[in-house]
Formats: structure tokens, C-alpha cells, sequence
């Protein structure tokens, strides 16, 4: 186990190497000039020519990427182009709130879905499967930037329960697990749910459905178990690969939804990122980029060994 | 059954908490502001972000030796004094003004101003052997004062000012440069290594000469001020201004209908008749803001030909193009309307008159059998451009009329910008015609200059087109040799003449600048300005 863990990690370096150089190349492909982040748009050339010395934006980009780099692999990630301050400073105030609303997300998605999933499974065919099948498909095909515009029209705008937008009365810099703050997550958080909702609905129904019609279930019953004997047998077969994929729409939620963030103005990495796509600031992209992918890595990791620790049948080695 | 009730009941017991808990704060004195920027403009003196950057996290901070007058609606902004009283170009060598401080003013750490403070001032953006020198600022200020060369001290209150040529419009350009406190930047200095580091310190806690004290910054999110109490002039009506980013307009329309905010940038425009419904106020007066096609001169262009160019003028249907933006856009006639010291009366009038367009384009050898195909380099979005693909389909659908065939170039916000300094020649034009990039017109340089001198040619600035004509380079010569400001007026109201009648832009909108606002705010006025002065205002 030692040796598959210390493998994984090693893995990760070239990812993350990978995933930085991507995205460097992405950016200098796409159309448009990083020093606009910088000067305006109507600056004498002169100016511009001055500005990209500075911040060293005249070096050939092999030389830009291998700076960029090196800083990295210091614990590094730059300044701003856009503001000046730290990657790192913006990028950790981002993720944290990112991993609030994904964490409240996840919460009601995953909640919603094994319960909407079990009972689709349990009761095939019936009224309630049909419902939770409904819901699941409603909830993976609505738009969910639609979605919050709607929630928002009704809920803040019509009846004024729930704020608009923001991440607090005074901003995410002093979050309060009270009312006051946490309303301001209720409408990010169900929008950003819907997705995982309808996708762990799915996958559970569909798991439990499968199992329900395994002999080893019609055995138990057969024996005399009663529904909840039953039950945790199934919950306990259904479970690895039910956390497989709720890790990945986890990892999904914590990437940030730039839509979601941009509609509620939530100042994770979702809207950290849009900011930077849009101003070409190239610090940020790729110190997010890779901070997240970084993120995504870590999470696969950890489901892989939750997996492993509940079905001893799936080795790692 | 039971379980129904108990749900039931929470869900009934909850409504009053939700109520409660999300209905607007009390704010007397507080007034809350939603900008379209999609972070805090920088705080540290020189902000970016553009105007919208000047108007929120520059002018209310800082002051600047000259400023803009932002008293009236009724009447064009122009140049006033701030922290110079006076100032007088020296007759004996034009590249060197002297202006005059005023005296007794203090920076928010309580540290004096004076001509010491101007000169560190200039440095920070000009001298790159100065220990406070920023690249930073450099980008957002020396643009916007291209001739600005130095600062010497001649006095205590007096200071030179150096240029690299002769140029009347530096007081104008000089609004632009704000006034950072040295005392207050020093002491952060010596609490952080690198002079980077300082001024990232200065953005957080800054402290400047103006009407307001910054008092709490959380960086992307809000920033919050206090009147400053020891202003020099008059005082801020309102005791605490807050500016949250919500760059998407929708969740802006959203955040002032659910009192998050009490003021919005720019709403939703399909929000408007939403709004003055529910009782806020919709502001808007002429903004110095132009919406136009730049042509190009190069060789083979069609808009070579001023009949061309003046036909195009005239086709556009602009009343219409006014409907379907609910009336939030003025017609010009030219970069500046009648009544601006800068406008001239020119002989040819801009107007809508599809009968002399067809005319003028038959004259010029287009007709049915030969129609004028047109392409233009547009963007899908951004700052300053309206909305830029209704409005452009709108004037494609409305060309059509007259024979002209408009094919358009989409291009994202930033590379427009980045095509704009490389002119028409340039393979990143892709055979465009014109472009469609919205400019300010606050400044004679910004409005008519860097378009029309032929020393502005990509890639020293955005004559994007090629414009070449000896005539125009004489009449800027003489612009920025005039130093007695009604002559230079005049001389300005000339060059900008000659322009409309050359039809050197097509003109097609006058944005008016829409804010929302609740009605508790009085006080408010909207001047012909991209700017706005926050002390005016205040909540009731």
C-alpha cells in the first residue's frame, strides 16, 4: 500500500507539469496580449514596450515557462498582472470558498441522490421511481446558471427571503457559521447541487436496481433478514462505486463553477478563474489551473483508498 | 401524517427568519454601490479597470492637480483646479509649466502636501532609478500624459512641470495623476522588503488627499470608506460608501431589487421598465463617449472616399438604433455634440438622410450593380461597448437599405484591443475595413489626436486606419501650441470641424452612462462626465 501511495504521488508531477505547461501554451495561442491586463488598451507603444520589459513579458516563453517554473517549485505562484498581489493570497481565499460551497453542494446533492437513487432502485417502476428518474434527468439537463437566475428571481428579487449575490454582509473575509452569513450560500448551494443530484440518482438507481436482482439478495431475504438487514447489505455493495463518482462530481464542484460563482458573484476559484480568462492574467490561470488539477489528483487518491478500504476485493498494488 | 404537520410547521416557523434575516440594513449614511468591474480597481493612486477605475478608487481617494468639474448635468465638464490653484506654462521655454499648490492640504496619514509630494508623485511612474518606481502604474498613467517628461521643485507650493514638447493640454492630461501620500508609503516601505511589497501594502491601506479615508479592502469583493473628515474642501455628504464587484449584469439588477446595494452601474437594460416600476431611479446623461466605425485609409479602401465615408454617416437609422436600446444612447453629430467647447460647427451635418447617402454612393460608383461590401472587426462584449452585437446587426440589417453589404469579424474584447494598436495593414485586421472599438472623449488627445495625427500610425498609437493629411498635422501642431486655453479651445473646436467634415469616423452612439439607483439617495447629479463626484450624494 506504501509503495501504491508513493506511486500516486509520484504521478501527480507529471500531471502537474503537464496541466502548467498546457495551460501556458493555451494562453499564448489564444488571441489577444497578457499586457492589457497591465496598460490600457489606447497606451503608446513605447509604454507598452516598457511595461512588458518589466515584468519580463519580452523573454522567448520557453524562458517565461521555465522562470514560472522554477518559482512553482519554491512554493511560488507569482503576482497578479492583473492587481499585483500574490497568486497564492487570492487563489487561498478562492479555494476556501470554493470548498464551502462545494462541501454544502455536495451535501445536498449526494444526500438527495442515494436517497431519490435508493428508493428508484428499491421500488423499479413504481410512482416514486418515476419521480426520482424525473428529477434526475431535470436536474443533469436545466442549465444550472438558468436555474440560478430563476431561484434568484423568485427568492431574492419576488419575495426578498435570500440575497442576491456576495458571500456574506461583509464579505467572505469574515465568514460566521450563523444565518446571517449562511443564507448567503443557500442559492449557490442548491443551484451548484442539481448537477450531482441527478447524476448520483442515476448512478444509484441503477447500482441498487442491479444488486436487487443479485440471488445473493433474493438468499437473504430467503433467510428471513428483515428490509434492513437487506437494506445495508445492498448500501454496503452499492458503495464503491457510488463513491467513484460522487468523488469525481466532487472534484468537479471544487474546480469551481465559473458559471455559478459569476451568476451569485461568489468569490471562489470558479470567479477567480473568469476574471483571469478575461483580463489574460497569466499568473492566476495557471496557478489556479494547477492548484485544481492538483486538487483533482488528491481527490482521486483519496476515493481510490476509501474504495479499497470498503470493498477489500478492488487491490491497489 | 405527523411528519407532513412537522414539516409543515418548521417551513411555516422558518418563513419570518428568512424574512428577517435578509431584509436590507438600515444604512443611513451608507450608501452601497454595485460596479460592473469584476474586481476592486487598484487603490494604490493609479487605478486600473479604466474610468469606472477613476471614478470609485481614484477621484474618492485621491486628488490630482487639475480635476474635472462635476457640479452640473447641464453643462460639459471641464478642467478645474484641485490641489494647483493656478498654473501658467513658462514663456520663455513651452515645455515647462509652473503650477501652484495649495497650501494646508493634508494626505489621510496627516502628512503635509506640498511640491515635495508632487515630484515623488511623478517619479513613481517616470523614473525608473526612483526607489518607489513602479511598473505598475507606469502602464495606467504615463498613457494618459504622454508628454510628461519631470517634476522639479521650485518652492514648497510650487512646482515645474516638464514635457517633451510643447503641449497645452497637459493641465487636462494631469487629471489623471493622483496625489499618493510619500510619508505613509515610506513608513510601509520600511516594513516590507521590496518596494513591490510597499506598494501592494499602499492598495490595502492607502492614503491619499481625497474626500474620502479608505477603511476596509477585502480583496475581489468590497471595499469600504469614511468621509475623510479633514478634507480640505467640501466635505462628502455621505458618511460611508461600500463598492462591490458584480460584473454580470443580471445578478446587478438582481442584488439593488433585493436591496443588497442601493446604486447599480449600467443595469440590465431589459431591466430598466423592471426598475422604474418598483420605484428606483434610472440616471443617464450624455457621456464624452463615442460608439463608432474607424475606417481605414490604407491603399484600395473603399472609405478612401469621403463620399463613402459621408454616406455612411448618413444611412444610419440612429432613432431606431436609440428604440432598441430603450432610449439609452444620444445621436451624435460628431465626437462632440453642439455646445462643447471642442465641437467647431462643422458644414456637414450628421444626420439620418438615405436619399443623399444613396447619392453619394452612386456618385462615389456603388449601386445595385455594384454594391459596397463592407467588413468590420467587432467584439461580442466588453467595457465602453454597449452591446456591441445587437447594435451591429442593427446597423448591418439597416445598411442593407442603401446597398451596402456588411460582413462582420467577431473577435473577442481583448484581441480587438490588441488589433486596435496594430492598424489595418496589419494581418490581424483580416482584410477589415473598419473596427468597431468605443473610445472616451474626456481629452483632446483620447478624442481626436491619436486618431487623426499621422505620427499616430500603428504602432505608436490607435490612428488604427492610417489617417494621413498634412492639413490635420498642422492644425494638431497648433492645438498644442496654443497656450492660452479659450485660443486652444478654439483651435481644438477647429480640428474636430474639420473632422466631421472629412467624416473621419463613422459616428453611430453617444453612450449616456444608465445607473440605477434606490430612491432614498438624493443629492445625486449626473454630469456630462465618465466621472461622478461621491460627496454629492447621500441616502435619506
Amino acid at each position: 500500500m506504501a509503495f501504491y501511495l508513493l506511486r500516486r504521488v509520484l504521478y501527480a508531477i507529471p500531471i502537474a507539469l503537464a496541466v502548467g505547461f498546457v495551460c501556458f501554451m493555451l494562453v499564448q495561442i489564444a488571441p489577444g496580449d497578457p499586457i492589457n491586463a497591465i496598460v490600457p488598451p489606447d497606451a503608446p507603444a513605447d509604454v507598452v514596450e516598457q511595461v512588458r520589459r518589466d515584468y519580463g513579458l519580452d523573454q522567448p516563453l520557453p524562458v517565461q515557462f521555465g522562470l514560472w517554473l522554477w518559482k512553482v517549485a519554491q512554493g511560488d505562484l507569482g503576482r497578479s498582472l492583473a492587481t499585483g498581489r500574490p497568486v497564492w493570497a487570492d487563489l487561498s481565499s478562492a479555494i476556501g470558498n470554493t470548498l464551502l460551497l462545494a462541501a454544502v453542494a455536495s451535501a445536498i446533492g449526494f444526500t438527495l441522490g442515494c436517497v431519490l437513487g435508493g428508493l428508484a432502485g428499491t421500488f423499479r417502476g413504481s410512482v416514486l421511481d418515476r419521480i426520482a428518474v424525473g428529477a434526475a434527468v431535470a436536474g443533469v439537463s436545466v442549465p444550472h446558471y438558468w436555474l440560478g437566475m430563476v431561484l434568484v428571481v423568485i427568492f431574492s428579487v419576488q419575495l426578498n427571503w435570500l440575497p442576491a449575490m456576495g458571500a456574506g454582509p461583509g464579505g467572505s473575509a469574515d465568514w460566521a457559521w450563523d444565518w446571517a452569513h449562511m443564507q448567503y450560500l443557500v442559492l449557490p448551494a442548491v443551484t451548484l447541487s442539481v448537477i450531482p443530484m441527478g447524476i448520483v440518482t442515476r448512478t444509484v438507481r441503477g447500482i441498487v436496481a442491479e444488486i436487487m436482482n443479485q440471488e445473493f439478495v433474493v438468499a437473504l431475504r430467503g433467510k428471513g433478514l428483515t428490509r434492513r438487514g437487506v437494506f445495508l447489505h445492498v448500501v454496503k455493495n452499492a458503495a464503491p462505486n457510488t463513491l467513484a463518482v460522487m468523488g469525481l462530481q466532487l472534484g468537479y464542484l471544487m474546480g469551481g463553477s465559473i458559471l455559478v460563482e459569476t451568476v451569485f458573484s461568489w468569490p471562489g476559484t470558479g470567479l477567480l478563474l473568469n476574471n483571469a480568462i478575461f483580463q489574460r492574467d497569466l499568473p492566476v490561470l495557471q496557478g489556479t489551473i494547477l492548484v485544481l488539477a492538483m486538487f483533482f489528483v488528491a481527490l482521486n487518491l483519496i476515493v481510490d483508498l476509501m474504495q479499497t478500504a470498503l470493498d477489500p476485493r478492488i487491490k491497489r498494488a | 401524517m405527523r411528519v407532513r404537520r412537522l414539516f409543515l410547521a418548521a417551513g411555516l416557523a422558518a418563513l419570518p427568519l428568512l424574512a428577517a434575516g435578509t431584509a436590507p440594513a438600515a444604512a443611513q449614511g451608507t450608501i452601497r454601490i454595485g460596479m460592473t468591474a469584476a474586481d476592486i480597481p487598484l487603490t494604490h493612486g493609479q487605478p486600473d479597470q479604466g474610468f469606472e477605475g477613476n471614478r470609485f478608487t481614484g477621484i474618492p481617494l485621491y486628488d490630482s492637480l487639475t480635476a474635472w468639474d462635476l457640479s452640473s448635468a447641464d453643462r460639459p465638464s471641464t478642467v478645474i483646479p484641485s490641489l494647483a490653484t493656478e498654473w501658467a506654462v513658462d514663456e520663455a521655454d513651452k515645455t515647462r509649466w509652473i503650477f501652484r499648490l495649495r497650501r494646508d492640504v493634508r494626505f489621510h496619514d496627516g502628512s503635509p502636501f506640498n511640491a515635495d509630494a508632487v515630484v515623488w508623485n511623478v517619479r513613481k511612474v517616470l523614473d525608473r532609478e526612483a526607489p518607489h518606481y513602479d511598473p505598475r502604474q507606469v502602464g495606467l498613467t504615463t498613457s494618459r500624459m504622454p508628454t510628461l517628461r519631470g517634476a522639479e521643485k521650485v518652492d514648497e507650493h510650487t512646482v515645474a512641470l516638464i514635457t517633451s514638447e510643447p503641449d497645452s493640454l497637459l493641465p487636462i492630461n494631469l487629471t489623471n495623476l493622483f496625489m499618493a501620500s510619500p510619508a505613509h508609503w515610506e513608513r510601509l516601505r520600511a516594513q516590507h522588503p521590496t518596494a513591490e511589497a510597499a506598494w501592494n501594502a499602499f492598495a490595502a491601506n492607502p492614503s491619499g488627499t481625497g474626500p474620502f479615508r479608505l477603511t476596509r479592502f477585502v480583496p475581489r469583493e468590497r471595499v469600504e470608506y469614511a468621509r475623510n473628515e479633514a478634507y480640505w474642501g467640501e466635505k462628502a455628504k455621505a458618511e460611508r460608501i461600500v463598492l462591490v464587484p458584480i460584473p454580470e449584469a443580471n445578478a446587478r439588477t438582481a442584488a439593488l431589487l433585493s436591496g443588497q446595494v442601493d446604486w447599480i452601474e449600467a443595469p440590465a437594460p431589459d431591466a430598466v421598465p423592471q426598475l422604474r416600476a418598483r420605484g428606483f431611479a434610472i440616471t443617464h446623461n450624455l457621456q464624452p463617449h463615442v460608439w463608432p466605425w474607424q475606417p481605414c485609409f490604407a491603399e484600395g479602401s473603399p472609405l478612401r472616399d469621403v463620399r463613402v465615408r459621408r454616406a455612411l454617416n448618413l444611412a444610419i437609422d440612429r432613432e431606431g438604433l436609440k428604440q432598441l436600446l430603450g432610449g439609452m444612447m444620444v445621436a451624435p453629430v460628431g465626437t462632440y455634440q453642439p455646445g462643447h467647447p471642442w465641437w467647431g460647427n462643422p458644414s456637414f451635418q450628421i444626420r439620418t438622410d438615405k436619399a443623399e447617402a444613396r447619392r453619394l454612393l452612386a456618385e462615389a460608383g456603388y449601386g445595385p450593380n455594384r454594391p459596397l461590401n463592407l467588413k468590420v472587426q467587432i467584439s461580442a462584449s466588453g467595457s465602453g461597448q454597449m452591446q456591441p452585437l445587437p447594435m451591429n446587426e442593427f446597423l448591418q440589417q439597416d445598411l442593407r437599405g442603401v446597398g451596402v453589404n456588411v460582413e462582420f469579424d467577431v473577435v473577442d474584447w481583448n484581441t480587438l484591443f490588441t488589433n486596435w494598436r496594430r492598424g489595418c495593414q496589419d494581418p490581424s485586421a483580416r482584410g477589415a475595413n473598419m473596427i468597431n472599438v468605443s473610445f472616451s472623449a474626456m481629452d483632446p488627445f483620447f478624442a481626436l489626436i491619436r486618431f487623426w495625427d499621422s505620427r499616430m500610425a500603428p504602432p505608436v498609437s490607435n490612428n488604427w486606419g492610417h489617417f494621413s493629411d498634412p492639413r490635420f498635422d498642422e492644425m494638431i501642431r497648433e492645438a498644442r501650441n496654443t497656450f492660452d486655453p479659450a485660443a486652444r479651445d478654439a483651435a481644438l473646436a477647429r480640428l474636430h470641424a474639420a473632422g466631421v467634415d472629412e467624416a473621419l469616423f463613422v459616428w453611430i452612439a453617444h453612450d449616456v452612462a444608465p445607473r440605477a439607483m434606490s430612491p432614498r439617495i438624493r443629492g445625486y447629479v449626473q454630469p456630462q462626465s465618465w466621472f461622478v463626484d461621491l460627496r454629492l450624494p447621500y441616502i435619506q
